[in-house]
C-alpha cells in the first residue's frame, strides 16, 4: 500500500473523527489557534520593524561618513571622556572637502527643536535640521518647490529655511510657500524651498522639520557650536581608504600629537546595523520564548485529545489491524488526525492575526509576507505531529488481539 | 501440500505469578476448500486457535504453516500483510467501522493492499451483491440488521479472495432464524471452493460442516469428519 494511498485514506479518517467531535476538536484548537496568532503577529511586527529601519537606513545613505565628538554605541564612559573634546566646527568641514581626495561631498549638520509659527499658527517641537549647501546630496533630500541653501546663505548666516510637507500643509494649505516669512523660535526666516514629502517613519515624521543654514543654528539657537561632519564618500568600496584618510586629515586639522588618541569619533551606518540587529535579535528571541510556551501548551492539550482519541477508537484500531492495516497505517492515520487539527488551528489563527497586523499597521508598521504565512502553516502542522506522536505511536503498537476484545 | 499444518501450538498467558495454559499442544493439518468446525465450552481455547489461526497472534511454541509459508515467528507487519492477503475474519460481534457505510467498509481490505480506487468500488460492489445486499451500499451498520450487518463483514471477509475464511461464533448474536441464513451463506461459499473455518459452541451450528474438530482444554479431544451436514434452510433473499 502505498504512502500516497495512505495518507488520503487517513485525511478522510481524519476529517469524519473530527466532524463527530466538533466542539471537542474546537476546543483543542483553540490553544494552537492562540499560538499561531502570536506567532504571527511576532513575526509581522518584526517584518515590518525589519522594513521599516532599512527605509530609515537607506535615507540616512550607507556611504556617508559621520565625524562627531562621539562615538555611537561606545558606553557611558567613554562618553563622559567625549563630552571634553573640543567642538567640531563649519571650518573643519570646509578643510576637510578641500583636502579629502575621496569625499563627494562634504557638509555639517545640526540638529535640535523649535516652534514654527505662521501669523496666528504654531506648530511645536518641530525638528530643526540645520545644514550646508551640500546636504541636500548628502541626505538625499529632493525639493518639491523653491531651492536649497546655497553658499552664501550659509556664509552670511541668512534667516532663510527650506520646511517640510507637513509644516506647508499645516501653514500654507492654499499655496504660497515659498517666499513667505514664517518665525523660529520668534525670529523671522524667509521659505525659499520645500521638501517634498516622505511619509513617517519609527514615530518620527520627516515633514515635520525646518531646515535653515548650520551657521545661522550655532549662533542663534544653541550655546554649543557644535556640529557633526557628513562625508559622502565617492565609493563604497573605498570607504576603509577614505576613513583612513579623513582620519589623517581630522588629526592634522585638530592638531593631535602623534601617538595620542583621535579626540573625535567616525561613525558610520554600520554600527546602527549591529546595533540594531542585536535589539531586533533579543525582541525575536523573547518573542519566540513565548510563542514557543503558548505552543507548547497547546501540544499538551492536542497530545491529551489525541491520547483519549486513540482510547475511544481501540476497537477500530483492531479491526483495522484484522484487515491488514500496518504500523506505520495506523501510525499516519492518527498524526495526520492531530496534523489536521493544528493545522485547521493554525489557518484560523492566520485569518485572525490577518485583520490584526493591518490594524497595527495604522499604528506602527507591521506586515504579514508570504513566508510568514508558510512559517505560521508549518509550525502548525509540525506541533500536531510532535505532539500526536505519543498517541499515535501507543495505536500503531496495540495488540490486534486486546484491541478488538475492548468495548 | 495442506493450506494450514499446525505442529504442537501452545499459547500460555502469563498474568503475574499465574500461568493459564489456553492450548497446550494442537497439531492439526487443514485442506483448501474444506468447511471445518471448531467446537468446545468456554474456555477451551477456541478463541485462541483461532487468533493464531488468523495470524492475530503468535504462539508461544510450535509450529504454523499457512500456504507453505511458516507464519509463528513473523513481525507484526508482515503479519499484518498475511491477515490481508490470506484471510478473512467473521466476528460475533460483526466489528465494521460504525462511521462508515457498507460500502467502505467492504472496501477496507482493499485499500490495504493498495488497490485502484476504481476497482476497489467495483470489487466491493460485486462483494456485497453477492451476498444480498446490493441494495444497502450506502447505509451505516445502525441503519442495517443485525444478519444485514453480518452480511457486510462476511462481504469484507471475501473481497480481497483469501485463503480462508475464519469466523468466531458467527451466529452467536444473531436470532437462529438469521443465523440459519448466515450458514446458508457459508454453505454457498463453501460449494464455490473458499475455505471455511467456524469456532462455535454450539452442536447445531457445528453440524453444519463437514469436519467437526473438538477442543476440551486446550487440547484437541476429537477431530471427525461428518458424514452427513445439515443443510442450512435456504433463504431465497439470503443468496442471490
Ligand atoms: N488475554 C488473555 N489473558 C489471559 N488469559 C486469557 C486471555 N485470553 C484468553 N485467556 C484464557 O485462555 C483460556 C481460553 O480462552 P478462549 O478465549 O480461547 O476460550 P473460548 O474457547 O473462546 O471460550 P468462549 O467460548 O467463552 O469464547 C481461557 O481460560 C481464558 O481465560
Ligand atoms: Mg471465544
Amino acid at each position: 500500500m502505498n504512502l500516497l494511498h495512505e495518507l488520503k485514506e487517513s485525511v478522510l479518517i481524519a476529517w469524519s473523527a473530527l466532524r463527530t467531535n466538533k466542539m471537542r476538536s474546537m476546543l483543542t484548537a483553540l490553544g494552537i489557534i492562540i499560538g499561531i496568532v502570536t506567532v504571527t503577529l511576532m513575526g509581522s511586527a518584526i517584518a515590518g520593524l525589519n522594513t521599516e529601519f532599512r527605509r530609515m537606513v537607506a535615507g540616512i545613505g550607507a556611504d556617508n561618513l559621520y565625524v562627531q565628538r562621539f562615538a555611537w554605541f561606545a558606553g557611558e564612559e567613554p562618553w563622559r571622556q567625549a563630552r571634553n573634546r573640543r567642538e567640531l566646527t563649519l571650518r573643519d568641514a570646509r578643510e576637510v572637502e578641500r583636502l579629502s581626495s575621496f569625499a563627494v561631498a562634504v557638509g555639517a549638520e545640526a540638529n535640535g527643536n523649535g516652534t514654527v509659527s505662521y501669523q496666528r499658527k504654531q506648530a511645536k517641537g518641530v525638528w530643526v535640521a540645520a545644514n550646508t549647501e551640500n546636504s541636500a546630496t548628502i541626505r538625499g533630500l529632493s525639493l518639491s518647490a523653491g531651492r536649497w541653501l546655497s553658499e552664501s546663505d550659509v556664509q552670511s548666516a541668512r534667516p532663510v529655511c527650506v520646511i517640510g510637507s507637513y509644516l506647508v500643509e499645516r501653514f500654507f494649505p492654499y499655496g504660497g510657500a515659498v517666499g513667505s516669512r514664517i518665525k523660529l523660535n520668534d525670529m523671522p526666516f524667509e521659505v525659499i524651498g520645500v521638501l517634498e514629502k516622505q511619509g513617517s517613519s519609527f514615530g518620527n515624521n520627516p515633514d515635520d522639520q525646518i531646515v535653515i543654514p548650520v551657521t545661522r543654528f550655532t549662533r542663534e539657537f544653541t550655546r554649543w557650536p557644535d556640529v557633526s561632519i557628513v562625508v559622502k564618500i565617492r565609493n563604497l568600496q573605498e570607504l576603509d581608504d577614505a576613513k583612513e584618510e579623513l582620519r589623517g586629515i581630522l588629526r592634522k586639522i585638530r592638531r593631535v600629537a602623534p601617538g595620542e588618541k583621535d579626540d573625535f569619533a567616525i561613525n558610520q551606518q554600520d554600527a546602527l546595523i549591529s546595533f540594531f540587529n542585536v535589539i531586533g535579535g533579543s525582541i525575536a528571541a523573547v518573542g519566540l520564548f513565548i510563542t514557543g510556551l503558548s505552543l507548547f501548551v497547546g501540544g499538551i492539550g492536542i497530545m491529551n485529545i489525541m491520547f483519549v482519541s486513540v482510547a475511544e477508537r481501540t476497537r477500530e484500531i483492531g479491526i483495522r489491524k484484522a484487515i491488514g492495516a500496518k504500523r506505520r497505517t495506523i501510525l499516519v492515520q492518527f498524526l495526520v488526525e492531530a496534523a489536521t487539527i493544528t493545522l485547521g488551528a493554525g489557518i484560523l489563527g492566520l485569518l485572525i492575526a490577518w485583520p490584526i497586523t493591518l490594524v497595527i499597521d495604522h499604528y506602527m508598521a507591521a506586515s504579514m509576507p508570504w513566508w510568514l504565512v508558510g512559517i505560521a502553516l508549518a509550525v502548525s502542522v509540525l506541533t500536531g505531529v510532535v505532539s500526536g506522536f505519543l498517541p499515535a505511536w501507543r495505536a500503531a503498537r496495540m495488540d490486534p488481539v486486546e484491541a478488538l476484545r475492548s468495548e | 501440500m495442506s493450506l494450514i499444518q499446525i505442529h504442537d501450538l501452545t499459547r500460555r498467558y502469563v498474568m503475574g505469578t499465574e500461568t493459564v495454559h489456553a492450548l497446550r499442544g494442537v497439531s492439526l493439518s487443514i485442506e483448501r476448500g474444506e468447511y471445518l468446525a471448531i467446537m468446545g465450552p468456554s474456555g477451551s481455547g477456541k478463541s485462541t486457535l483461532m487468533n493464531l489461526l488468523g495470524c492475530l497472534d503468535t504462539p508461544s511454541s510450535g509450529y504454523y504453516e499457512l500456504n507453505g509459508v511458516n507464519v509463528a515467528h513473523m513481525d507484526d507487519n508482515s503479519l499484518a500483510e498475511i491477515r490481508n492477503r490470506e484471510i478473512g475474519f467473521v466476528f460475533q460481534s460483526f466489528n465494521l467501522l460504525p462511521r462508515s457505510d457498507s460500502l467502505h467498509n467492504v472496501e477496507l481490505p482493499l485499500i490495504y493492499s493498495g488497490v485502484s480506487a476504481s476497482e476497489r468500488r467495483e470489487k466491493a460492489m460485486q462483494a456485497l451483491v453477492n451476498v444480498g445486499l446490493g441494495e444497502r451500499t450506502h447505509h451505516k451498520p445502525n441503519e442495517l440488521s443485525g444478519g444485514q450487518r453480518q452480511r457486510v463483514a462476511i462481504a469484507r471477509a471475501l473481497v480481497n479472495n483469501p485463503s480462508i475464511v475464519l469466523a468466531d461464533e458467527p451466529t452467536g448474536n444473531l436470532d437462529s432464524r438469521t443465523g440459519e441464513e448466515i450458514l446458508g451463506l457459508f454453505e454457498t461459499l463453501s460449494r464455490r471452493g473458499n475455505t471455511i473455518i467456524v469456532v462455535t459452541h454450539e452442536e447445531d451450528v457445528a453440524q453444519h460442516a463437514r469436519r467437526i474438530i473438538r477442543i476440551r482444554d486446550g487440547l484437541v479431544a476429537a477431530d471427525e469428519i461428518n458424514p452427513n451436514p445439515r443443510a442450512a434452510l435456504r433463504m431465497q433473499e439470503a443468496v442471490k
